[in-house]
């Protein structure tokens, strides 16, 4: 096999992992509140800013930096969700998709305001990896491990804590919880900060590999969608292969032909799919 | 009845003699308004009745794109580049909209397959950067006044053809609201099942008004792409000018005649006054107090500007959970 196309399906793998990550936060959001976060990816461009500003401007260690970032975006998560979801949660889903969307639009206007649009990079510069011939970025690699390390610590969570099996009882049945003694806004502001760590935890990973800008949520955030919805929305571990099998068709399209046709390719695999499985690819 | 006739006659020859009196850039606002407008009635006509689709931009992108560079390439008049446009836009709704309608893809996962068929001809746009120039964009290829080219550089000429699109959009508008086809429609929205057990041919009355709404999107950014020459992927296809689509509908009220045309008159009028408010200094100010007013606007006028007007109907109930 050819030398290129097996460094760019490993490199597939490694991109994989972060958008598995992505996936995971968002299903569990939409699993749990019913609720597209359109916004989801914006909110991953305010921790990489935060990252960012802590490291490179402010001098903050970096682990101690992604820690605080992690906190920080998952307050962010709460935030969303009981100033803008809360008030809609009785809405119809078009409002609720659509309240996120304005907050992508306040999001990325209110980064180009304070940030101004340059590209921005926290210049921590990891060695690239060479393994018989093949170059693998260490950050990439780096990030790989870390995105599954949290996919296995959330699905702990969910089996093996209370409040995670409290969180799986509202995704599979919003009325008969209440009566089993759970406050379900409690348990959304739960999901809302776990959903915001998780967008903290990927926006730390990727900024060692990508330039912050306002508009960054764009390039991977319609990207997580496709991958939530082939898995299944809600379902986590469709999710979590649907986002290697996107991975793979951007990393393997983006070897034969361009960055946007791989893209291309990918959103097209994705209608077709979803015209011929409705409810995603791991759908009963 | 002579009488609201009388005063629409009235109105109408008041905005045809606009231009008489109006400078030059207010022309240019009411042109654009106009032109937005009836992109966004025409999809509200889908949207009212819980259709929502945010592949809208798709649409757009191939309108504005595919006369203009027929015409630029090889000459091809833009009479006979917007109607082909159109076509493919329609061709295109059936062959998205078909699938999906029969199997039954609605709510989120409607809203997600349309927001990636959006994006799918965003960055084909921009892939095919050889023809299209990418995310430069594109410059059409200007001969001056020319009927054949559809270019006039006097900006009166494009206001009459853009009230006269605008109008053309309310009529059809009217058309689908006074047929049978809307009872049909909402009975569908409401309840699929009971509305084919009644004997109503879900499957055409969902792809009439798909069809329709997508050709005239087209048609609004053929028109558009005409009025600007200058064309770019980010403000002519994609996610972006697809939620700027289901904002403005909503933020007008996407259930009356006039809501998606007083949508497109409070955005752009926001806009471009914050714009103007702003200036340069503050890149990002404007749309940071649009982002805040949208998110506003859904949580407290979920019904939009005319929906404040129109408390004489009922509420509308809940729109049905998509089927799961």
């Amino acid at each position: 096999m050819d030398i290129y196309l097996l460094e760019a399906i490993i490199n597939g793998i490694l991109l994989g992992g972060v958008l598995a990550l992505l996936a995971l936060g968002l299903n569990l959001i939409f699993g749990v509140i019913d609720v597209v976060w359109i916004a989801y990816a914006d909110i991953v461009m305010c921790g990489m800013y935060a990252l960012y500003f802590l490291y490179a401007q402010y001098g903050v260690p970096l682990p101690l930096a992604c820690v605080i970032t992690i906190v920080g975006v998952s307050g962010l998560g709460v935030l969303v969700h009981l100033l803008i979801i809360a008030p809609v949660l009785d809405s119809p889903p078009l409002n609720q998709l659509l309240a996120t969307g304005g907050l992508l639009f306040f999001l990325q206007s209110f980064a180009t305001l304070l940030f101004g649009t340059d590209f921005r990079n926290i210049g921590v510069r990891l060695p690239v990896l060479e393994i018989a011939t093949m170059y693998v970025s260490f950050a990439r690699l780096i990030a790989f491990a870390v995105g599954l390390i949290g996919a296995v610590a959330l699905y702990l969570f969910l089996k093996r804590t209370y409040v995670g099996t409290a969180i799986r009882a509202i995704a599979q049945d919003r009325e008969i919880v209440a009566l089993m003694g759970i406050d379900q806004r409690r348990i959304y502001i739960v999901v809302s900060a776990i959903g915001g760590a998780l967008a903290g935890l990927a926006a730390c990973l990727l900024a060692l590999q990508y330039d912050v800008h306002p508009f960054i949520g764009n390039t991977f955030g319609p990207v997580i969608f496709i991958i939530c919805v082939l898995g299944g929305l809600g379902n986590m571990i469709g999710g979590f292969i649907a986002a290697f099998v996107i991975s793979q068709i951007i990393a393997i399209g983006g070897y034969y032909g361009s960055t946007e046709l791989s893209y291309v390719f990918a959103f097209t695999f994705f209608i077709v799919l979803m015209l011929i499985r409705p409810r995603g690819l791991f759908a009963p | 009845m002579n009488v609201t006739r009388m005063f629409l006659a009235i109105g109408i020859a008041i905005l045809m003699a606009l231009p008489l009196v109006t400078p030059t850039y207010f022309l240019h606002l009411m042109i654009q308004i106009l032109i937005w407008a009836f992109i966004y009635t025409a999809w509200s006509l889908m949207g009212r009745f819980g259709f929502v689709s945010f592949g809208h931009g798709a649409f757009m992108g191939i309108g504005a794109y595919v006369p203009a560079l027929l015409w630029s390439y090889w000459n091809v008049t833009p009479w006979l580049g917007i109607p082909l446009s159109v076509i493919a836009s329609a061709l295109l709704a059936v062959v998205v909209g078909y699938p999906c309608f029969r199997r039954r893809v609605v709510g989120h996962y409607f809203a997600l397959v349309t927001l990636a068929l959006s994006q799918v001809v965003l960055l084909s746009l921009v892939a095919a950067r050889d023809i299209t120039g990418g995310s430069l964009g594109f410059t059409q290829k200007t001969v001056g006044h020319s009927w054949y080219a559809l270019q006039f550089p006097e900006k009166g000429y494009f206001y009459i053809i853009a009230v006269l699109l605008w109008l053309f959009g309310l009529l059809i508008w009217r058309w689908i609201d006074r047929g049978i086809g809307r009872e049909a429609l909402e009975a569908i929205s409401e309840d699929e099942d009971a509305a084919a057990a009644i004997g109503i041919d879900v499957m055409r009355e969902k792809m009439r008004v798909t069809v329709v709404s997508a050709a005239l999107t087209a048609l609004g950014g053929g028109i558009l792409g005409q009025y600007l020459m200058y064309l770019n992927p980010e403000t002519m296809s994609g996610i972006a000018v697809s939620l700027q689509i289901v904002f403005a509908a909503i933020a007008g009220g996407m259930y009356s005649l006039l809501g998606p045309t007083v949508g497109s008159l409070f955005t752009l009028s926001l806009t471009e006054g914050l714009r103007v408010w702003f200036g340069v200094n503050f890149i990002g100010a404007a749309n940071t107090i649009y982002g805040i007013l949208l998110v506003l606007f859904i949580i407290f006028m979920p019904r939009g500007i005319l929906g404040l007007f129109d408390r004489a109907r009922p509420a509308r109930p809940r729109s049905p959970a998509p089927a799961e």
